[in-house]
């Protein structure tokens, strides 16, 4: 049985179909991009595995259990961590306590939490700026801060939404290896990204998300030679080149 | 506070009356039920039943008219400021002591000081908003609130010293004239029209007609309004956004001004009498919906309404409870307003 | 604004430090002095409570007065009418205020309200509680209660005669223990999550917070908190009624130490109550006793409030983080 499994997801909003019957399966600790051109329904798409909108139709199981329905906070500490696009640091509190705050929400103990929050800080490289406000950090910490937010809730998946958007190259390369061997570790990772040489490098199998239908679904190779792909992002050509 | 002004920071103000059917549906429903009470109520089998009804009925409606207008200096403030006036009961007090010192000291017929009292309303707004105001536009919510709150208790006891607690009033010569066959004060099937109620409210309806003109066609109408639908937007397009909202708190005075001058001659004048007007007048504007000038008329009156046959129905309880009700539900309900929904 | 705060025991040593040196005040300091002391405990009582919510879970209330009367009425009521000690009725009104809050709460969170529309809706339910207990007879209707006099003093019915330091002493017992509370409250998980709800709270869900649970426990933590202040009030003033309990006018003085003083700031509220107490006296005493060259104002009833709410506006316009919390933003780095 696969870690996640989508069947028949689908999401309107106010008549127009965000997300439409799609289905797909992440295994344990595998890496999968959802790519697809904007306004595809990726966001839409994580936002209903998380809890944060609720479903039309459709169901997602996660781990052998149903989480179709779930809230928000209950799917994350069921072992989904997510990242958001637009990052949603705790302004006033300090990096550590961001990270504090994930890891407390499954532990009774504060202290146990803050000390799993600074081994996370330390993965992530942030362990130096763990006193420092949140509000304060730069975009690249601030994406750190997202990823290590979400790690501190030990989760099986996680859903990255442009985690690596808005770093530079040489900012990106740790965090892809960081991305790897967090997979590595056993943890399936599920990543939304505009990055394409990066999504390409990174993921074992790609999914392509286009007017909320699933187009495509297979190896990069695969994907990336699809015609309907390719049509789908006529317009966005260069994007796919690898930018 | 992170999330203090609601979804967003733009498209607040709605400056077209649109009444839906359903309201009509409302106040069908009120006079029914009003109706019933005359049928069931002790008191009401008798005619006499049928004549409180109908007074309560024709004060209700009246005084709604006046309700609405003070209302939509309110939420004019707010759907251009984005700020909750609590001041704005307080500014309505200070205009009708204006209107008291100019009819009563210096002997000017009372609605002849529709033309002065709001002007010079016009400027103290005005001047407020410059100087305590605007430096705190971007402050957290509940600072702005306590500023204009402070600004009340500072008018309210400004008012206290100068004229004390002894209640005030004017009286109209010729409130119980007779118009050719009409007289007054007017009798409708034993209910009893004042003639001060009937200028209020035809009054009431005349300036909002006025607002809702200058705000739909005048030049500065159409830069309030653009600034009350997007501030960065309208600055981008050359609108002064810093004068226009000095100038909107102005006319948002003016108008609870206007409504001071035409419910003085039937109100008795104390230094807190704006308070009242205060609470009924964010009770209309969420009913109306923040910033929809329209709504906030309409709010009126139901508002009047409500009170005065909830009065009837819940005799021994205050009338402000049932108007409390309809808020809460309103808020829950409906946040954007009764008439909100198909945004513009 | 402030931030997860680190040091419980540090805090409490201060908090300690400062009942043992207040203590000694009512063996010192007398009669109407006394009176303004107590009146600085119940502000500041009452602004701690107030803070939970509107400060650090950022849900800013403006008809606190409901839990305030609340606490006062259940109090008053038992031991008015049935005889039943204001400690029983004191547990008993912060329960009610803590479920009134919790429901009332649940409902507007429930319902999305945020912002103005969450502040209005705060205050229109302390103003239908105001308008609902007018309208009760068994509660003596706009009259009000009035404590009945003891012949003598009893802890157990919290009465004292009014020269006993007892009332100071209970006062500033009921506000150490407030504090505390909420010291210890925000240096723990279940704080740590009601800030970062309110800091984002799409943010703390994806983090596996409870947002809805977290702010409903502030409202009805802050709503019982400031319900005990209410109990308390009454016996020291040995009346209450609805205007008194459940006005706006309460509400805004609820809300004012925290927001002066600083919201979200663990001092903020018992600051600003020590700044605004004394302010208030000394401007009505200036009416009722005037300097030489201001004798024009002798007597003269507004002047007082109008030197009052002038003070507010400067402090709102050129300290708008409270004058603690502007302090201590200076101070951190």
């Amino acid at each position: 049985m696969s870690l996640l499994e989508v069947t028949h997801l689908s999401k309107s909003f106010s008549g127009l179909r965000a997300v439409d019957d799609v289905d797909f399966q992440v295994e344990a600790g595998e890496i999968v991009g959802l790519i697809g051109p904007n306004g595809a329904g990726k966001t839409t798409l994580f936002n209903l595995v998380a809890g944060r909108i609720p479903v039309d139709t459709g169901r997602v199981v996660f781990d052998g259990e149903d989480i179709t329905g779930w809230t928000p906070h209950a799917i994350a500490r069921r072992g989904i961590g997510r990242t958001f696009q637009l990052m949603r640091p705790f302004a006033s509190m300090t990096v550590r306590d961001n990270v504090t705050v994930a890891a407390a929400s499954s532990s009774p103990r504060l202290e146990t939490a803050r000390e799993l929050a600074d081994a996370v800080l330390d993965r992530v490289a942030l362990a130096g700026m763990a006193d420092e406000f949140a509000g304060a950090l730069p975009t690249a910490a601030r994406k750190r801060l997202e990823l290590a937010r979400a790690l501190a809730l030990d989760p099986q998946l996680l859903l990255l939404d442009e985690v690596l958007s808005g770093l530079t190259p040489a900012e990106r390369e740790p965090l892809l290896e960081l991305l790897v061997e967090i997979a590595d570790e056993g943890r399936a990772l599920l990543l939304v990204e505009h990055v394409m040489a990066a999504v390409m490098r990174l993921s074992q199998r790609i999914l392509v998300l286009h007017h909320g239908q699933l187009l495509a679904a297979g190896t990069p190779d695969e994907v990336t030679s699809d015609p309907d792909v390719i049509e789908a992002y006529l317009g966005e050509e260069e994007q796919l080149a690898g930018s | 506070m992170s999330d203090a002004g609601a979804s967003s920071r733009t498209g607040r103000l709605q400056t077209r009356l649109h009444v839906p059917r359903w309201v009509w549906g409302v106040v069908l429903a009120l006079v029914v039920l009003l109706w019933r009470w005359t049928e069931v109520s002790d008191l009401a089998v008798t005619p006499a039943g049928r004549t409180i009804a109908l007074q309560a009925l024709t004060t209700g409606l009246l005084i709604g008219g006046v309700y609405g207008l003070v209302a939509m200096g309110l939420s004019l403030i707010f759907g251009v400021l984005e700020i909750i006036n609590f001041a704005h009961g307080a500014f309505l007090t200070l205009a009708m002591y204006l209107t008291w010192v100019l009819a009563d000291g210096v002997g000017i017929d009372p609605y002849l000081t529709l033309l002065i009292t709001p002007l010079l309303m016009f400027l103290v707004g005005a001047a407020v908003q410059k100087v305590v105001i605007n430096p705190a536009m971007g402050q957290p919510l509940e600072n702005q609130l306590l500023l204009t709150f402070a600004l009340s208790i500072l008018i309210e006891n400004a008012l206290l010293l100068a004229f004390s607690a002894n209640p005030r009033s004017v009286r109209l010569d010729y409130a119980n004239a007779s118009i050719g066959p009409v007289e007054f004060p007017l009798r409708i099937g034993g209910a009893i029209i004042e003639l001060p109620r009937i200028v209020a409210f035809v009054g009431g309806l005349a300036v909002a007609w006025a607002l809702f003109s200058f705000l739909n066609r005048s030049r500065v109408g159409t830069a309030i309004r653009a600034a009350g639908l997007n501030r960065t937007g309208a600055s981008l397009v050359g609108v002064n956004v810093d004068r226009i909202q000095v100038l909107t708190f102005g006319l948002g005075t003016a108008v609870a001004a206007a409504a001071g001058v035409l419910v003085l001659p039937f109100l008795t004048l104390e230094p807190t009498t704006g308070t009242q007007f205060n609470i009924l007048s964010f009770v209309i504007v969420v009913l109306g919906g923040l910033g929809n000038i329209g709504g906030a008329l309409v709010g009126g009156i139901l508002i009047g309404l409500t009170q005065e046959i909830g009065g009837l129905l819940f005799p021994g309880q205050s009338k402000l409870l049932p108007v409390f009700i309809i808020f809460i539900a309103t808020l829950f309900l409906k946040p954007e307003g009764l008439f909100g929904g198909g945004a513009e | 604004m402030s931030t997860v705060l680190r040091d419980a025991r540090g805090q409490l040593l201060v908090l300690a430090g400062l009942a043992a040196l207040l203590a000694t005040v009512p063996f010192w300091l007398e009669g109407s002095a006394r009176t303004v002391m107590i009146r600085i405990i119940i502000s500041a009582g009452v602004g701690v409570g107030w803070n939970v919510m509107g400060g650090f879970a950022g849900q800013f209330s403006f008809g606190h007065a409901a839990y305030f009367g609340i606490g006062a009425y259940s109090s008053a009521y038992l031991l008015v009418d049935h005889g039943i000690s204001p400690w029983i009725g004191m547990a008993v009104g912060a329960v009610l205020a803590a479920a009134f809050g919790a429901l009332t709460g649940w409902l507007s969170f429930r319902y999305r309200l945020r912002g103005a529309y969450f502040a209005l809706a705060t205050f229109a339910f302390a103003e239908m509680l105001r308008l609902v207990v007018q309208g009760q007879e068994w509660l003596n209707g706009t009259q009000g209660l009035q404590v009945p006099v003891l012949a003598e003093s009893s802890w157990w019915m919290l009465q004292f005669s009014t020269t006993s330091p007892n009332y100071f002493l209970v006062g500033l017992g009921l506000l150490v223990v407030l504090q505390a509370i909420t010291i210890l409250l925000f240096h723990g998980r279940r704080g740590m999550f009601i800030v970062a709800v309110r800091e984002d709270e799409e943010g703390a869900e994806a983090s596996g917070v409870d947002a809805t649970a977290h702010k409903v426990m502030a409202v009805a933590v802050s709503g019982a908190m400031t319900a005990v202040m209410g109990t308390f009030f009454v016996q020291v003033f040995f009346f209450i009624d609805p205007a008194l309990a459940f006005g706006p006018a309460e509400s805004v003085a609820i809300l004012l130490p925290a927001v002066v003083g600083g919201t979200g700031t663990l001092w903020g509220p018992i600051v600003g109550a020590a700044i605004l107490i004394p302010l208030g006296e000394w401007t009505s005493k200036i009416v009722r006793d005037p300097p030489p060259f201001l004798d024009f104002v002798a007597g003269r009833s507004g002047i007082d409030l109008m030197v009052f709410a002038t003070l507010l506006i400067l402090i709102l316009l050129f300290l708008p983080k409270g004058v603690y919390g502007s302090l201590a933003e200076r101070f951190r780095r």
